[in-house]
């Protein structure tokens, strides 16, 4: 049984109201830490080693600690809870269960940053976890633990909770900071950082849900306690969001350093692939890192165990590694289309582009319009490397991240899968996908 | 001051410049081309990435090269600076990819666009661009939109620069011109469509690169290599009142600002001047505008005047006889 820090009181029943929380053991985190300076809790985090658990791994502590802090000027925590990464949905069931455990984060977070106002902006989908976070802030004011001097410390918090209108890009920090200000939530030109210019214009840290109520076992059991946790430069646990063909889908809180392949296998978590097929393929950190074929999600490319972990599952690059990402694990069978599935990625891209940038905004489409060529049987080989050199051109070129994520699955499906794309196009009347287009359309086979 | 090598060529130029204004100050060989940054709009530049440079030594302090290629209309120089543009393998091949991202959904309807001639797109094309097209794909399209009564909007066109925008949110304080929806689809567009009722809005016309919001005074007059520019000024008590006329035999067929080497309007103009005074008798005027040798309008055997010294009795010499 691996050890649980977030979701330790999981089955409690009752868990989400304050009364149920507080008995075991809810805010004691923040009185640690008013017993502490901010710095102090700054450098409390930075030992633990808490990278950020939102995809790019971050470390938060060094985060924390580039927030300018000039005289005069407001600091702002926000909380990015705009979880919309196909595959990821452990965010939601850490609000929706634990809205204390996030609130409790919140405040030890925004104290040890100087932060008077935090908002958590959260994914217009969720409206109903609206509801529970409101209802758990309002308690907490009521328990005085936001508000004006909290317990009596000096120190004052206000927090919101800001629902997004259902854009994926509001996902990525500086397109939530401005649709937060009310406008288009088109990611900024960076630089200058959030840290130093974030929401209106000043110094503003973005924080995933995760991170941020990782904070506070990290605060209860002390930095360097957590730091044992896990493996290596990836500390601590992680929740990680199981779909796909397994038996049992679901969010998993795993101690980082787990092999991926007791993680799908164990009856514990997964507990094998559904129907006792074969697995094909793994994408272990949501829809925008690189796809790996089964052998190579069981054992990186030396041969040695694949883990649950920030290095080891980017080991070999992008060549024959991937990412752990935002820990949306995505299992595929032996019956998986491939293409049909990057064809789902490419349509979620290009609806999702905010149409600032040239490369993705045009590439997405283009991209999308070629997998539904191949899928449709019209497709030819110089489409496969025509796909290759689109998703080259698109990634890095582009403002913000989501041209790398639209291009990653791409590059990383015909890396690992050309022969299936090559099957499409040079025998499509063979493929069950093609056959119902064909049946659909009422064509003669060719 | 910072140093700063582009292409190899070194120059000093002041702390805060744009490595694309850097490479301005060297000179159009090595100047990046730039579809959406405008010198006069603040917050322009960064959405069309042609201007993608790379940046093989960050500075003279942190000599690590950038991990991306970085678009030099928003990145500042540093001392001790080297970028590479047109030497830059990388950057070259990013930005063929660019212009190919741009034409994608571009009708290419050149033929019948006013723009054609003096279109930025059309330059950048064929400086970076190939010659070939590799898609069969439809292309997207929208309806044509009016804002205001003299100005027309031909959304297929637009490059989505963001430079139209830019100058509506400097002259009107209420937001009602902007972009709708989303990637692909997305679309200049006012919320209402008469809706941009400013005495400057015309300025839209002239940053737009491409043929996406054409002047209706002169929609379909003339190819603007059968008109000959003129520069001239009045009193104007909204703007500068410095302009070029264009003129096809005696008749002027459109006014727009004055435009710099890079194809960027040097000083704003009103409506007033721009829709209202097309008479010559409206304004003093200069002489004949100086356009580049190689612009296609140049090309209609049309040279600089060159004025002749005064004549004095004594250069008069009788006729042989």
């Amino acid at each position: 049984m691996g050890k649980k820090l977030l979701l330790q009181n999981d089955n409690v029943p009752g868990i989400d109201t304050y009364e149920v929380y507080r008995q075991h053991g809810g805010y004691t985190s923040v009185e640690k830490a008013f017993k502490m300076t901010s710095d102090e809790v700054v450098e409390e985090v930075k030992k633990s080693g808490l990278r950020g658990r939102g995809g790019a791994g971050f470390p938060t502590g060094m985060k924390w600690s580039f927030l300018a802090k000039p005289e005069g000027v407001p600091r702002y925590l926000v909380c990015n809870a705009d979880e919309s990464e196909p595959g990821t949905f452990k965010d939601r069931y850490l609000m929706q269960r634990h809205p204390h455990l996030l609130i409790e984060g919140m405040i030890a977070a925004s104290y040890a940053l100087g932060a008077n106002t935090a908002y958590i902006y959260i994914r217009g989908e969720y409206f109903y976890i609206v509801n529970i976070l409101e209802k758990a802030i309002e308690e907490a004011y009521t328990a005085g633990w936001l508000g004006d001097n909290i317990q009596g410390s000096g120190y004052s918090l206000n927090m919101y909770v800001h629902p997004g209108a259902g854009a994926y890009i509001c996902g990525e920090e500086t397109a939530l900071l401005e649709s937060l200000e009310g406008k288009r939530g088109n990611p900024r030109i960076k630089p200058p950082f959030p840290a130093v210019k974030g929401l209106y214009a000043c110094p503003t840290v973005v924080n995933n849900v995760e991170t941020i109520a990782a904070v506070v076992p990290i605060l209860n059991m002390g930095g360097d306690e957590y730091a044992k946790i896990g493996i290596g430069k990836s500390t601590g646990t992680k929740l990680i969001s199981a779909s796909g063909h397994i038996k049992k889908p679901g969010v998993y809180e795993i101690e980082l350093g787990l092999p991926v392949e007791e993680f799908i296998y164990s009856e514990e978590y997964c507990g094998g692939i559904l129907n006792d097929k074969k697995l094909k393929a793994v994408v272990p950190g949501g829809s925008s890192v690189p796809i790996l074929p089964a052998e190579l999600s069981l054992k990186t490319p030396t041969g040695e165990p694949r883990l649950m972990s920030y290095e080891s599952l980017s080991e070999g690059g992008f060549v024959s590694g991937s990412m752990l990402g935002s820990g949306g694990f995505i299992v595929m069978d032996e019956t998986t289309s491939i293409v049909r599935n990057l064809h789902t990625f490419n349509r979620f891209y290009h609806h999702e582009s905010c149409g600032q940038c040239s490369p993705c905004r045009e590439g997405t489409g283009w991209m999308e319009k070629i997998t539904h060529k191949i899928l449709d049987g019209h497709g030819t080989l110089a489409d496969i490397d025509l796909l290759w050199d689109i998703q080259r051109k698109i990634e890095g070129n582009t403002i913000c991240p989501l041209g790398d994520a639209a291009a990653w699955p791409v590059a990383a499906a015909i890396r690992h899968f050309r022969e299936e794309f090559e099957e499409y196009v040079s025998n499509p009347s063979s493929i069950v996908d093609v056959k119902h287009y064909y049946n659909i359309h009422n064509l003669v086979e060719a | 001051m910072a140093k700063v090598t582009i292409d190899g060529i070194e120059i000093e130029v002041p702390d805060g410049t744009s490595i694309l204004q850097a490479a301005r100050m060297i000179g159009p060989t090595v100047a990046p081309p730039a579809m959406c940054f405008y010198t006069n709009l603040p917050s322009s530049g960064g959405y069309c990435r042609t201007c993608m440079v790379e940046v093989t030594k960050g500075s003279e302090k942190d000599p690590r090269p950038m991990p991306k290629l970085v678009a030099s209309c928003r990145t500042q120089v540093m001392d001790g600076m080297v970028v590479g543009n047109r030497t830059s393998e990388k950057a070259v091949d990013a930005r063929k990819g660019v212009v190919e991202f741009l034409l994608l959904n571009h009708p290419l309807d050149c033929p019948i666009c006013d723009q054609a001639g003096e279109c930025h797109l059309q330059d950048l094309s064929y400086e970076n661009g190939s010659a070939k097209t590799r898609t069969d794909f439809e292309r997207r399209t929208f309806d044509k939109i009016d804002i205001g009564d003299k100005i027309q909007l031909h959304m297929n066109r637009c490059i989505l620069c963001y430079r139209c925008v830019k100058v509506a949110d400097q002259l009107t304080p209420e937001r009602v011109h902007g972009v709708m929806n989303r990637g692909d689809h997305s679309e200049i567009s006012t919320y209402i469509t008469k809706a941009v009722d400013n005495e400057f809005s015309g300025n839209m016309i002239d940053v737009c690169p491409v043929g996406a919001l054409t002047d209706k005074t002169f929609r379909f007059k003339s190819r603007v290599w059968f008109t000959k520019p003129v520069t001239a000024h009045r009193d104007c008590d909204k703007c500068c009142g410095k302009v070029v006329l264009w003129y096809k035999g005696e008749d002027v067929l459109r006014v727009t600002g004055r435009k710099d080497q890079w194809g960027e309007v040097e000083e704003f103009i009103c409506n007033t001047c721009r829709f209202d005074k097309k008479r010559t008798s409206d304004w003093v005027v200069e002489g004949p505008t100086n356009l580049s040798r190689h612009s296609v309008i140049s090309a209609n055997h049309y040279e600089k005047l060159v004025v002749p010294n005064e004549l004095t009795l004594n250069d008069i010499k009788p006729l042989n006889p």
